[in-house]
């Protein structure tokens, strides 16, 4: 939800990235303030799923210009689990599976983690038990889910899932869900976008990274960015989406310079 | 290593032999004359021999270290630490030697578990298992272990007998500069069900010593045996051993093999599908360090129509370790409708680590299911941002990948105060850094 008043979470000016030499952002500037949920919507290669792991701190993309700040923080400056400890979480496009691990046992590990570098009490397996069965009802998860290895053999919805709940329970203050609806099935989706729907409030704030407009009928984006090569092209509402929808992407490149008004 | 350095210390070795004949068991005595024999007309490998290229065994020959004496200085309390609650029943050998102060036989099986002087009752069934099963020819190390044998771990599940409590084979070193040659014979008679564990340590962490070990298994028809081989020797110690199982029809073989100790480890594995529609499933877990080396010879022989072997390796392998698994899967012409996958993983933890892994099929049969892979690599750039994404530092997020890396072998134990005892072994070596 769009208000004045909100405090800026994320700044990022004129950020340029790049991965074995090769420019892939090349100048992206856009302000989230909390309370906010803003899609990035493109073309594969357009350099959105770059964005979110630049965001995130993979260590494969060498930033060569511009600024991100997270609150006051510079971002850049953190490894990449000093970021999600001060409240950044990116929900994977494609999340990897540690089979010897269980997932019970990986969450409460991420979860204690984070909660001791915020200055918070442990939870012990029961309590956590506990705590991790009430946020499992939100996305609908077996109780089984926890027992097996960490996305080992999961579906894709449920890889999905799994994801959202570790949002759920390391409560971030900005959330980047990259290409969360890819390979979901209309019912996997709405559970999980009712899911991040129920962990959306005023105090933090969402980047939603999709090639479709389909996951934005279930989370009601308030502005919409469409990236072309490494750039920001247009921004817009939600209504964005749907021109988009309707007109593919080849209407922005058409249209780039008599919308250039609408564009913040 | 010249050949007269090798044949004095076989000579040097046999020298010591000083085994009294058995009164009642002359067919052990006969069992022990041949293996000297063949003992006496072989030599120590070198990597000049096929099986042992990757494995540079010379050092031993500079440690001609004597049979070692029975020494029972050992209190329950001292073992504690190494009991396995879920086992009722624990053979207890100290450098070889059978320790009954430590050992628990439940009642019941007083007749069916012993060791091998205690159990002449069932003189014609061992008559017809023990060493018949590893072979002396062209195995120095086996045949030397035949030549010294005196006690040994016998357990013979009797036909239809479910044992759901694990048996523990526990073989401690507690001399330095000797070598001791564990014995086991498990039979397993039609139909009977159990678990056996086998599981070899040390109690003085770089004691330099000899562990020349062989196990033969058995399994009727219809047979289920689970097997556990725990190897955490002293990190000084040479240990070589042989394991054959010969698998009956319709039976099944379950083998989960954790190395982690040794400063030069050999487990040569044999499984002879014997029978039609046998099946086993094998897997192993090598975790190393430092400069130890581990070398693991597997060789599964189809020999029946119908069998199904699943097998799976893993390599643990950090600082100049060097990790060697050579796995043979042989299907003999008639050994048609075979069913054989493998893989072989391995983990290199550190510049200097060195995995040799070789795969070897020999089919000849022609209506045969085989798969087999192997991979060798470093943890994955992916798998750690994904857990640094999650608040986990970098050597945190290492670590934990390398602990479930072997986590996954170690979890296909099924005695639970074991697997938690190896995890905690794993983990412990995956936080050295």
């Amino acid at each position: 939800m769009i208000k004045k008043d909100s405090s800026n979470i994320l700044t990022i000016q004129d950020l340029h990235a790049s991965i074995n030499g090769t420019e892939i952002l090349k100048g992206i500037d856009f302000t989230v303030r909390s309370g906010e949920i803003h899609a990035i919507m493109g073309l594969n290669g357009s350099g959105k799923s770059t964005l979110a792991k630049v965001l995130a701190g993979h260590s494969a993309y060498e930033v060569t210009q511009g600024s991100v700040l997270f609150d006051d923080i510079d971002l850049l400056a953190l490894p990449p689990e000093e970021r999600a400890r001060a409240g950044l979480f990116l929900a994977f496009q494609y999340p990897i599976e540690i089979p010897g691990v269980a997932n019970t046992q990986f969450l409460r590990l991420a979860y204690n983690t984070v909660q001791t570098r915020r200055g918070k009490e442990e939870l012990d397996p029961l309590e956590f038990d506990d705590f991790v069965r009430e946020k499992m009802k939100m996305l609908d998860m077996k109780p089984d889910f926890l027992d097996r290895s960490v996305n080992e053999g999961f579906s894709g919805g449920e890889k999905k899932r799994n994801e959202v709940l570790q949002m759920a329970l390391l409560e971030p203050k900005l959330s980047i869900l990259d290409e969360t609806d890819s390979g979901l099935d209309i019912d996997a989706l709405k559970i999980v976008a009712q899911g991040v729907n129920q962990i959306a409030n005023q105090n933090n704030a969402m980047i939603v990274v999709t090639h479709y407009q389909r996951l934005l009928d279930y989370i009601v984006p308030d502005y919409v960015h469409v990236m072309q090569s490494g750039r920001i092209v247009m921004t817009g509402g939600k209504e964005l989406a749907l021109e988009l929808e309707t007109h593919g992407y080849d209407w922005i490149s058409a249209n780039k310079q008599s919308l250039a008004g609408v564009s913040a | 290593m010249t050949t007269s350095l090798q044949s004095d210390y076989l000579q040097y070795l046999l020298s010591s032999w000083d085994i009294k004949p058995t009164e009642s068991l002359s067919w052990l005595d006969r069992l022990r004359a041949e293996a000297i024999d063949q003992a006496g007309t072989q030599q120590l490998p070198t990597k000049k021999d096929e099986e042992w290229r990757f494995t540079d065994i010379s050092p031993l020959a500079r440690l001609p270290f004597q049979a070692a004496t029975p020494k029972f200085d050992l209190q329950a309390k001292d073992i504690e630490h190494l009991k396995l609650k879920e086992a009722d029943n624990r053979l207890v050998f100290v450098d070889g030697h059978f320790a009954p102060h430590l050992s628990i036989i439940s009642g019941s099986l007083s007749h069916i578990v012993g060791n091998l002087p205690a159990l002449t009752s069932r003189d014609t069934l061992l008559q017809s298992h023990l060493g018949k099963h590893v072979s002396i020819d062209h195995n120095v190390f086996a045949a030397l272990n035949t030549a010294f044998l005196r006690d040994a771990a016998v357990i013979v599940f009797p036909k239809e007998f479910v044992l759901e409590q694990p048996v523990h084979l526990l073989f401690i070193a507690t001399q330095s500069e000797v070598t001791s040659y564990p014995r086991s014979l498990i039979i397993g008679e039609p139909g009977s069900q159990a678990t056996v564990i086998e599981d070899y340590v040390s109690l003085q962490p770089s004691a330099a010593y000899i562990t020349n070990s062989v196990t033969e298994i058995s399994l009727a028809e219809h047979a289920r045996i689970q097997h556990v081989r725990v190897q955490r020797e002293s990190n000084q110690a040479f240990h070589l051993a042989n394991c054959a199982a010969s698998l009956g029809h319709a039976s099944h073989f379950q083998s989960t093999t954790v190395t982690l100790g040794a400063q030069i480890s050999r487990y040569n594995m044999h499984i002879h599908i014997a029978n039609e529609a046998a099946e086993c499933d094998i897997s192993g877990l090598s975790m190393i360090s430092g400069r130890q080396l581990a070398d693991t010879h597997t060789c599964i022989d189809h020999a029946k129509p119908h069998g199904i072997s699943q097998q799976q390796h893993k390599c643990i392998v950090d600082d100049a370790a060097h990790a060697v698994f050579n796995g043979k899967i042989i299907v003999r012409p008639h050994a048609q409708r075979t069913n054989s996958s493998q893989s072989s993983r391995n983990l290199l933890l550190s510049k200097s680590a060195q995995v040799d892994t070789k795969p070897q099929l020999e089919i000849f049969a022609d209506d045969v299911k085989c798969a087999h892979g192997a991979t060798v690599g470093q943890l994955d750039a992916e798998e750690i941002f994904y857990l640094q994404s999650r608040g986990l530092s970098e050597t945190e997020a290492r670590n934990l990948l390398t602990f479930a890396f072997g986590a996954e072998i170690i979890n296909r134990i099924p005695v639970p105060s074991l697997k938690q005892q190896l995890e905690q072994a794993v983990l412990k070596q995956t936080q050295s850094h």
